[in-house]
């Protein structure tokens, strides 16, 4: 067990390593000239000149890579050429919404999927069944942005229940305001893991150990919870831990639709002014956060099947 | 032929009472007339037909035939857990003159588990690979019993050292696959004795075991049943298995039980041809040594969407005769007498 | 004298138990109609994938107004029977930006696929075939790739192209090719395997016409299922990022544009403009799905990444 956690630390580290070259050689890919790019057309030789050297254009590409990374170990992102602040400064503030969000619809998003799944399952190609795939499929195919949009039609101005942007003040003044935005994303991702849990149920519906439990006379709802979902508890962490990129593409968007305070929003005015310091931070930041998650969830397997915790592998 | 069939180690199940036929209100179970079926593209195929068989306290009834003849099916249905779709078509089960056919799932709940468990061919495939084994034989005792979980966790021990697993409380936290597979059939059999019940089914218990383990899980069985005045019904593909352990036996075909008897009636006399053949094919048998008969009976396994009218054993069987297409599939004698199906045949010598 | 009545032909499945033999009918059954419900899914999402294009060009021929032309007279009208998806803030007719929106969406979703598939088709047959470094370079970089948030990726290549499609393009390619990858070299894998059994069987030159036979349909079918997938996954993408105004600049016509144009009236009651073209949206979406869904369950393929 210890031999399998050092090495998977190590696969994340390599992980790690490897966004930052993708993130740092993005910058390089500007047609022409980076700091032309940010001071536009009008601007004279020798401000562009002075911008390169600021922005350590000058040197070779491995050097520059190397400052960057030790930099942003140090958790120095550079400066936002926009706003003339670090960016690691207007990262954090923002961190910490984006973070909420995402795991508030999380929850929302398992919360839908574990009944709808456990019903499809159990009512396997029954009418039931079939429309819960059908609408799990329509569902999917509606753009985040949208589907947000008539989320607030409904329920924020038609009937007034939830605020239809902002983030509100306090913990559950947050929860509170989040409450439509993290609908909005449990109803995209349900979809996703409710195809994958239903799957998992299916397969353990017909092992053999249910049909012992069953046999021991224990009473339905036991047996679904002990020994079919729990066994198809695995599978629905692997949907979650390997979707958290996917989650996290749409919580940006989502920020926007709502106007949330979070990265998304400062990551699109960034987009647009092509401020990239900011642009590679906050890739930076969330492309280590899916690692990181990611790494969490491997580890949590062993916690949930012992299979795995006591010999480093099924 | 009989005393080549089994080691002497099984005298102790050879109950007293053999012979002294109980009357049918002492009997523990009834099954009567019990007919399963089966949708299949070919129509409606009888797994189970009109199948007639009881049972008293502390007795073991083997239910030996080929795969496919209906043994399993039989078995499963005491406790309503057949497989869909398949389904009770005409029949009882009384359970302590109770007939447990159409009852709620609640009333069978009281009966499962509790007063018949079931042990299962797989062990490591029968246990909750995420839990303990002693968490799930504790489970038992606090479902089924309703017992607190301090006592629980030790009658857990208890147990688990009356089945021979040696430092129980160590062995309680492991989980199963970390046991081997005869310790995990031991596992299996204690949560099964675990509620003390009055009937345990055991569906191939040792066919999925070598044969080491085979001897030592019979013994097992054998003392747990001398301990408490639990009855068992065995099911084996495998004469010598059934031939160690029962005192009854019911030897089944297509979904028809074609003779039943005591175990020295029907291993001595056999009376019908599928019997007789079954026993001519075990041969000379050594404990230890099995052998699958399907190859040296003539002839296919029956299609039970295509049985021939009257007995189903007729294309293999070397009596058959005209006459055979007109048999009504009964057993000619009442329980607790040596009968067969076939009206023709006789026992040899 | 014994008779002979055996049973006609013995069935395939003699000899097992009789919950098997059931269970192998009920699969039969279920196989048969799933495999007509799968043929219906097929079809249905070729219908609508078709009819949105259709309509869209046809749309102009019978004269609904132009897309790009304001007409302050008639502003935020409502649905009707001139303007069946009613008139935005500046007096375009809604449905006629939508038609006019139809090829662009198309181009994308479709073209960025198609180079998507064909780099990584390319790419994972390489670490497929060959194995060793290359193998496990090509796999990390996908790896890195896929689990990796998609839309900051794309919003990445945005910011360094600058508004408009290059960017979006590039960045849908670059992210989408990991997916193609990884499944063409799943099947490389087995394929290899089965080259190895097959040139100890047959005579060499045999050996690569059997490959071509087998083995391309093998790699290209779960690669179809993939793309289905990757088109609704890209023209999503695309409304998204047109929605936040990193896409297409006005005043083209894209559907995640026109339903960004709609969201400040949402409040005061005109409500056409952003919901109805969500629906186009939907509906080829739905499209796109039903084709890859009806293939994949037909040659039982498991890994979708739509439901």
């Amino acid at each position: 067990m210890g031999f399998y956690l050092i090495r998977r630390v190590l696969q994340s580290l390599m992980a790690l390593i490897g966004i930052s070259v993708v993130v740092f050689l993005l910058i390089q890919l500007v047609p022409g000239d980076p700091a032309r790019a940010i001071l536009g057309p009008k601007a004279s030789l020798s401000a562009v000149a002075a911008l390169r050297k600021a922005m350590g254009l000058d040197r070779s590409i491995a050097a520059q890579y190397w400052s960057f990374l030790t930099n942003a170990l140090r958790l120095n992102f550079g400066f936002s050429t926009l706003q003339q602040s670090p960016v690691a400064s207007l990262i954090w503030p923002r961190l910490g919404s984006t973070l909420l969000l995402t795991a508030y619809a999380t929850v929302v998003s398992v919360v839908l999927a574990v009944p709808l799944a456990m019903l499809s399952a159990l009512r396997r190609n029954r009418p039931l069944d079939h429309g819960i795939r059908l609408a799990t499929m329509v569902t999917f195919a509606m753009p985040a942005f949208w589907l947000g949009l008539l989320l607030i039609l409904l329920l924020s101005i038609k009937l007034t229940v939830f605020p239809p942007s902002g983030y509100g003040v306090g913990f559950f003044g947050h929860l509170y305001s989040l409450t439509l935005p993290a609908l909005t994303l449990g109803l995209g991702l349900a979809p996703l893991i409710v195809r994958t849990l239903r799957g998992s149920i299916v397969e353990t519906l017909g092992s053999e150990f249910v049909e012992a439990a069953r046999a021991r006379g224990f009473k339905e709802a036991r047996v679904l919870r002990r020994y079919v979902l729990r066994n198809s508890l695995v599978a629905s962490v692997t949907v979650v831990g390997v979707n958290v990129g996917y989650i996290l593409s749409i919580v940006v968007v989502i920020e926007n639709v709502f106007a949330l305070p979070g990265l998304g929003s400062l990551l699109v005015t960034s987009v647009q002014n092509r401020d990239f310091p900011v642009v590679q931070g906050i890739a930076l930041v969330l492309g280590a956060i899916v690692i990181i998650v990611n790494l969490f969830t491997d580890l949590g397997y062993s916690l949930l099947d012992p299979r795995i915790r006591l010999s480093g592998h099924r | 032929m009989a005393s080549q069939i089994g080691s002497g180690m099984t005298s102790a199940s050879l109950s007293e009472l053999e012979g002294a036929g109980a009357s049918s209100s002492e009997n523990l179970l009834e099954i009567r007339q019990l007919t399963v079926g089966f949708p299949s593209r070919r129509g409606v195929v009888l797994a189970a037909n009109h199948v007639n068989l009881s049972l008293s306290a502390s007795r073991t009834l083997g239910l030996v035939g080929e795969s496919g003849c209906g043994k399993s099916v039989t078995l499963r249905s005491v406790i309503d857990m057949i497989p869909k779709p398949g389904e009770v078509l005409e029949g009882e089960v009384l359970w302590h003159g109770r007939n447990l056919i159409g009852r709620s799932a609640r009333e069978i709940r009281a009966v499962r588990g509790r007063q018949v468990t079931m042990i299962f061919q797989d062990p490591g495939a029968s246990l909750n690979p995420v839990y303990s084994i002693g968490d799930q034989i504790a489970e038992v005792f606090r479902i089924k019993l309703g017992i607190n979980n301090k006592e629980s966790a030790e009658r857990t021990t208890d147990l688990l050292k009356s089945v021979g697993i040696p430092s129980p409380e160590k062995r309680a936290r492991d989980y199963p696959h970390q046991l081997s597979g005869g310790m995990r059939q031991r596992v299996m059999i204690a949560m099964a004795v675990a509620p003390g019940p009055e009937l345990l089914l055991a569906d191939e218990p040792t066919t999925a075991v070598d044969v080491t383990v085979q001897e030592q899980i019979l013994s097992l069985l054998v003392d747990l049943q001398q301990s408490s005045r639990m009855a068992v019904i065995l099911v084996s593909h495998d004469l010598a298995v059934i031939g160690q352990t029962c005192d009854e036996i019911a030897v089944m075909y297509a979904g028809y039980v074609v003779e039943r008897g005591s175990r020295d009636d029907v291993i001595n006399s056999p009376r019908h041809p599928y019997t007789q053949a079954l026993l001519a094919a075990e041969l000379v048998f050594e404990p230890g040594q099995r052998r699958s008969h399907l190859d040296t009976i003539g002839g296919q396994p029956p299609d039970l969407a295509d049985l021939p009218p009257g007995c189903p054993f007729q294309p293999r069987c070397r009596y058959a005769t005209t006459e055979c297409a007109g048999v009504p599939m009964v057993i000619d004698r009442p329980p607790p007498e040596h009968g067969s199906a076939c009206p023709f045949v006789e026992a040899p010598g | 004298m014994a008779i002979a009545s055996p049973s006609a032909q013995p069935p395939s499945f003699v000899g097992l138990t009789a919950q098997s033999t059931y269970r192998i009918d009920r699969l039969r059954k279920r196989a048969t109609a799933e495999h007509r419900f799968s043929t219906l899914a097929i079809w249905a999402g070729v219908f609508l994938v078709v009819i949105v294009p259709v309509v869209s060009l046809l749309g102009p021929v019978i004269g609904f107004g132009h897309p790009n032309q304001p007409n302050f007279s008639a502003i935020l009208e409502a649905p009707s029977l001139a303007h069946p998806f009613g008139t935005d803030s500046i007096g375009r007719d809604v449905l006629a930006r939508v038609f006019a929106a139809t090829p662009l969406d198309y181009e994308v979703g479709l073209l960025t696929t198609l180079m998507a598939a064909i780099i990584g088709i390319l790419l994972g047959g390489i670490a497929g075939y060959f194995g060793g470094w290359l193998d496990a370079l090509i796999m990390r970089v996908v790896d890195v790739l896929i689990a990796f948030p998609f839309m900051i990726f794309v919003m990445a290549f945005v910011a360094v192209f600058g508004p408009g499609l290059t960017g979006i393009y590039v960045g849908l390619t670059t992210f989408g090719w990991a997916f193609f990858a990884r499944v063409t070299r799943a099947e490389m894998l087995v394929i290899r395997e089965r080259q190895y059994v097959l040139a100890a069987q047959t005579a060499g030159l045999r050996t690569s016409r059997i490959l071509r036979v087998h083995a391309l349909p093998n790699v290209l079918r779960p690669n179809f299922v993939i793309a289905m997938a990757s088109v609704v996954w890209n023209i999503l993408t695309l409304a998204a990022l047109s929605y936040l105004g990193l896409g297409v600049q006005p005043p083209t016509a894209e559907w995640g544009s026109i339903v960004a144009s709609g969201q400040t009236i949402l409040i005061t009651g005109q409500r056409w403009v952003s919901t109805l073209p969500g629906l186009v949206i939907v509906l080829v979406g739905v499209g796109f799905s039903l084709i890859g869904d009806g293939v994949a369950d037909r040659f039982g393929y498991d890994f979708r990444l739509t439901v």
